[in-house]
């Protein structure tokens, strides 16, 4: 028999090491060395679902039912396969918005709305309060147990009359909210996470594992020889041999199992404490996919003699009336086992304190960010807006949280706990938090979730839970008359909490679950698909539920307008997280964005994002967006603006695009007109200058004939010899301006097409020796020599004979003008390619300068500019015959270096190669 | 005291009916054939007027007209253009540049001759 100061000082010598355990973990995560970034504690703390409820109720309920035990355990390994779509996206949809709690996430996930969140937290207390009484009754229990060496059944009658300063469990709930607010409420942190508090949650999970099994093998292999001896015993038994079947009547229907473990489905993420370790305290996401299957195996573990010990325990107290909840620590004690009794006391005192821990840390972080400080800060009159230093404020709030909520848990204990065992009672707690599954579940997979639909879903859910389980438990406790469960409100048989609508035939967690669910879901579907959406709404729906598609880039698109400044957002900083630590996290960001100093950053929606976010992480997601929007001036965005400003990115580009588009157009357009400008304006500047220079060849020679004309008309005296050079000059003027008119005219026809051709058969070299007769007078007078290249016969070539003279004329009359005036020569030459004839005519004049070569087949252009005589001629000769040899299919042209003649060609295409193959072959024939 | 009259023009026959004109009336003649002969004239010879073509290979009459205008020590020669090219701006420029009158071809005989008279101050 153990005295009880024994084991009062050895229960604080436990809660001593998990203590201890925890500071050291502290210390090392503030020295950067975690001690719990693995998966293995990852896994283990997960561990903290399996509570005194799981290390005594599990043996008490399945000595009443069986294997109805299973699906509370089911459940969570199933949804452990679906963690990697689930968890994993919520984990990294907190990480990146910085939430700290179930409410948070809820109220960020539907606008930050701060109703939603005290909403959730108030479900979430209320819910979890019967769950918190029913380990201070399993500790409290367990104490008087092993003390007093009573193993029957202590009556509620009994532990109303203690008073309260004799309860053990009052003394139980004190001590456990002292160790919650040192375990959790030291000091205040922007993550909310706690590496001490993990790593001795992990070493408890080993502790009550370990005292479990160790009971188990006990009872297996001390009491009993093995398995097969106790459920071949158990199978004699007459109460035991029917709990084996897993459907069969007390086991549980079909339709119980089915929801159960769906119910323990929700739980497993939904509780306060499992979403605080799985997700506020996870280190890194991919330790899941080690927790997928340890987790799992930890619950195989400690479920594998459940069955034993309760049948052992039936078999084993068949006379006595020992509640089976007991038998774990009762059966050691009836063996006079009193160490492994106690170390089964341990392993349900951890069980329990690690879940007492936990879940009020995590309601406690729940009531004072979205349930308090929301009030708080929109209560003018506190002035706290003002205040400088609020992280004092915020750790007295949870403190008082932590108390309150202990306190509740042992009111609800006194009060109800007695009318219920333990199972029952945290069946209630979960059926309570699955009410969270739907705007959780909903919330990250479908962006069409609204805040109203939350809203009104979360309310009926939770209202049909009270109404079919919170209130029935009242009235059995005696808080309400019976008449309530047995004849429905007002005698109203139809709302009979436990019949609801008629609805018989189910036990009443899942006839409670089927309606709640029920309520919550069509509501929220419902009322999120008649409302519409704000745009804070949208933008958060997006952002959760693309949390992924993201790809951790935070600093996207920030659906937010306004005004702000840097001091004021870090001062806000600095009231919650004190002003050092505010402006170690400004400067971080600011040096992330690529300045020295916050102050050099422009405080733009980016800007204001990260403040919200950084203080959403100590005081929660709509705490923050109020206090934000108190130093902030935001516009409000309109849910089209919104769109907006999504769809701009995607405009600007393609608007840009099109720009380009157009301005390229607009560019090359502009280069045509200004090219087509161009051409108009040298089309004008030619014409004008051809008008210009005919008016000029033309004054030139009507000049002298009007001098000389009025010369001789005004001195009749004039001797014979001045009269005949007088009238010679008005002769020739006369005959060069006739030339002059003719070759304009020609020139003219020409290059407008209007020229008459009169085309045949001709022989080059025939057409040559004309040209030679006709100019021969010329050579003679200027003494040039003329050399003639002709073959013997030529085929036959197509053309205007007269035009083709004037060619050829024009060429031998130039070379004559041009050529050395002392020792005059000029060369014609003809010769036979394969398809055409070339004559050339070349003189042994100055030549002609690269530059002038193009020049001198423009119209009134002499190379003559050069010389210092000026060249006689119309400057029209070469343009002419160049249209001519051109009309004709061939080419005209100019070779020469300055100082060695120039040398000027022509082509003209054969008639054979016009009239085609069949000429030339006869003529290659021939 | 008999006036120098300087003819440019690379027109032989106009040059012709030029000098025959100015020699008619009495003054000394000389002929440059283009507009560096003429500038090489104007400081030899030192006339009182020139009767200068604008349209001269090698260095146009406006040219020519220009430098003479430089040049301090020429001020008070006269200077008639004369050219081919009758439009308004080219008249604008001979004016601008310097010169006296402009004449344009074919001119009147008794015109030019008056003209250079008149000019002359005769």
């Amino acid at each position: 028999m153990l005295q009880g100061w024994v084991i009062i000082l050895i229960s604080g010598a436990y809660l001593g090491v998990l203590f201890a355990i925890a500071y050291y973990g502290d210390k090392r995560a503030d020295a950067g060395r975690s001690i719990i970034a693995n998966p293995y504690i990852y896994s283990l703390s997960l561990a903290v679902y399996a509570t005194a409820w799981t290390f005594y109720g599990s043996v008490g309920r399945a000595a009443s039912n069986g294997v109805g035990f299973l699906p509370i355990y089911i459940g969570p390994t199933l949804m452990m396969a679906l963690w990697w779509v689930v968890m994993r996206k919520i984990i990294r949809i907190s990480k990146m918005n910085r939430i700290t709690s179930l409410a948070d996430f809820i109220a960020s996930r539907y606008g930050k709305s701060a109703l939603l969140g005290g909403l959730v937290t108030i479900i979430a207390v209320v819910g979890i309060v019967p769950y918190i009484s029913l380990q201070l009754k399993a500790i409290s229990n367990s104490f008087e147990i092993i003390k007093s060496d009573n193993l029957e059944i202590i009556r509620a009658g009994q532990l109303g009359t203690v008073p309260i300063l004799g309860d053990t469990a009052f003394y139980v709930a004190m001590l456990l909210a002292t160790f919650s607010i040192l375990f959790g409420t030291r000091h205040l942190d922007a993550s909310e996470r706690h590496e001490g508090l993990v790593a001795a949650i992990a070493f408890e999970s080993l502790v009550k594992l370990l005292a479990f099994l160790a009971v188990g093998v006990f009872v297996t292999f001390g009491i009993y020889n093995g398995f097969g001896d106790l459920f071949g015993r158990a199978a004699d038994h007459p109460k035991l041999a029917q709990l084996l079947n897993p459907f069969g009547g007390a086991a549980g229907s079909f339709a119980s199992w089915a929801w159960l473990t769906f119910l323990s489905m929700l739980a497993i993420m939904f509780l306060p404490r499992q979403f605080q370790i799985a997700v506020v305290e996870n280190v890194d996401e991919n330790h899941l996919s080690k927790a997928m299957w340890l987790f799992p195996l930890y619950m195989l573990a400690i479920n594998v003699f459940v069955l034993p010990i309760a049948f052992g325990g039936v078999m084993h107290f068949s006379n006595a009336p020992v509640d089976p909840d007991t038998f774990v620590l009762t059966l050691p004690m009836a063996e006079r086992q009193e160490w492994l009794a106690l170390l089964v006391y341990i392993g349900g005192l951890s069980a329990a304190t690690g879940m007492v821990i936990v879940e009020t840390i995590a309601l406690s972080t729940m009531v004072c960010n979205d349930l308090v400080m929301p009030v708080l800060l929109r209560m003018k009159g506190l002035r706290l807006n003002e205040s400088p230093d609020l992280s004092g404020l915020l750790l007295g709030i949870r403190r008082w949280a932590i108390v309150s909520i202990l306190l509740l848990g042992y009111l609800y204990f006194r009060l109800a706990g007695e009318a219920y065992a333990l199972v029952a009672i945290g069946l209630i707690s979960f059926a309570a938090v699955a009410q969270f599954g739907p705007p959780i579940i909903g919330g990250i997979f479908w962006k069409g979730g609204t805040r109203m639909g939350a809203l009104a879903g979360l309310s009926a859910g939770f209202a049909v839970w009270a109404y079919t389980l919170l209130l029935p438990s009242f009235a059995k406790s005696g808080w309400l008359p019976l008449s309530f469960i047995e004849q429905g409100p007002f005698g109203i048989a139809l709302l009979k909490p436990l019949q609801l609508f008629g609805l018989e035939g189910l036990d009443q967690i899942t006839h409670s679950l089927l309606w709640s669910m029920l309520a919550n879901v069509g509501t929220f579907v419902t009322v999120s698909l008649v409302g519409h959406e704000s745009a804070v709404e949208h933008s958060q729906a997006s952002l959760f539920v693309d949390v992924f598609k993201r790809g951790g880039d935070t600093s996207g698109v920030h659906l937010w307008r306004g005004t702000a400044s840097v001091e004021d957002l870090q001062a806000l900083l600095g009231r919650f997280l004190g002003p050092e630590r505010a402006h170690e996290a400004f400067v971080a960001y600011a040096q992330r964005r690529g300045a020295l100093m916050p102050q050099h950053l422009e405080p733009d929606a980016d800007m204001v994002h990260f403040a919200e976010t950084q203080l959403a992480g100590a005081i929660g997601g709509a705490s923050a967006r109020i206090m934000v929007a108190s130093v902030v001036k935001e516009e409000e965005l309109t849910i089209e603006e919104v769109m907006g400003m999504l769809d701009e990115a995607s405009q600007i580009i393609a608007y840009s695009h099109q720009l380009q588009q157009k301005s390229r157009e607009l560019e090359e357009a502009t280069a045509e007109l200004r090219a087509a400008n161009e051409r108009l304006k040298e089309l004008d500047r030619l014409k004008d200058d051809f008008v210009s220079t005919v008016s000029h060849e033309l004054r030139t020679p009507l000049t002298s004939i009007r001098a000389f004309s009025e010369i001789l008309h005004d001195n009749p005296g004039l001797d014979a010899g001045e009269r005949g050079k007088f009238l010679n000059i008005i002769i020739k003027e006369s005959e060069r301006l006739t030339r002059l008119i003719n070759q304009v005219l020609d020139l003219a026809k020409l290059e407008s097409g209007k020229a008459e051709w009169h085309v045949s058969e001709l022989d080059v070299r025939e057409v040559i020796e004309d040209c030679i007769n006709a100019t021969s007078q010329l050579f003679r007078e200027r003494n040039v020599r003329l050399e003639t290249h002709l073959p013997a016969a030529v085929p036959l070539i197509v053309a205007d004979r007269d035009r083709l003279v004037q060619v050829v004329i024009n060429l031998l009359s130039n070379a004559v003008k041009f050529c050395n005036p002392k020792d005059g020569r000029v060369a014609i030459s003809l010769h036979r390619h394969p398809d055409s004839l070339q004559v050339d005519v070349k003189d042994n004049g100055p030549g002609i300068g690269a530059r002038d070569q193009v020049v001198i087949f423009e119209k009134f252009r002499q190379a003559g500019d050069n010389l210092t005589e000026k060249p006689q001629g119309t400057g029209l000769g070469l343009p002419i015959s160049r249209q001519i040899v051109e009309h004709f299919g061939g080419r005209l042209w100019v070779e020469s270096e300055p100082g060695k003649g120039a040398t000027f060609s022509f082509t003209l295409p054969l008639a054979a190669s016009r009239a085609g193959a069949a000429g030339a072959a006869a003529e290659k024939a021939a | 005291m008999t006036k120098k009259v300087l003819i440019a023009d690379d027109e032989p026959n106009i040059v012709v009916s030029l000098e025959f004109l100015m020699e008619r009336n009495g003054y000394v003649v000389k002929v440059a054939n283009n507009g560096e002969d003429a500038l090489k004239c104007v400081a030899e010879f030192v006339p009182d007027l020139i009767l200068l073509d604008v349209m001269m290979p090698h260095m146009s009459g406006y040219d020519v007209c220009q430098k003479i205008r430089e040049n301090p020590a020429w001020q008070n020669i006269k200077i008639i253009m004369l050219t081919a090219k009758g439009r308004e701006v080219e008249v604008t420029k001979g004016i601008a540049l310097g010169a006296d009158a402009y004449v344009t071809k074919p001119f009147s005989t008794k015109e030019l001759t008056a003209k250079v008279r008149e000019i002359l101050g005769e």
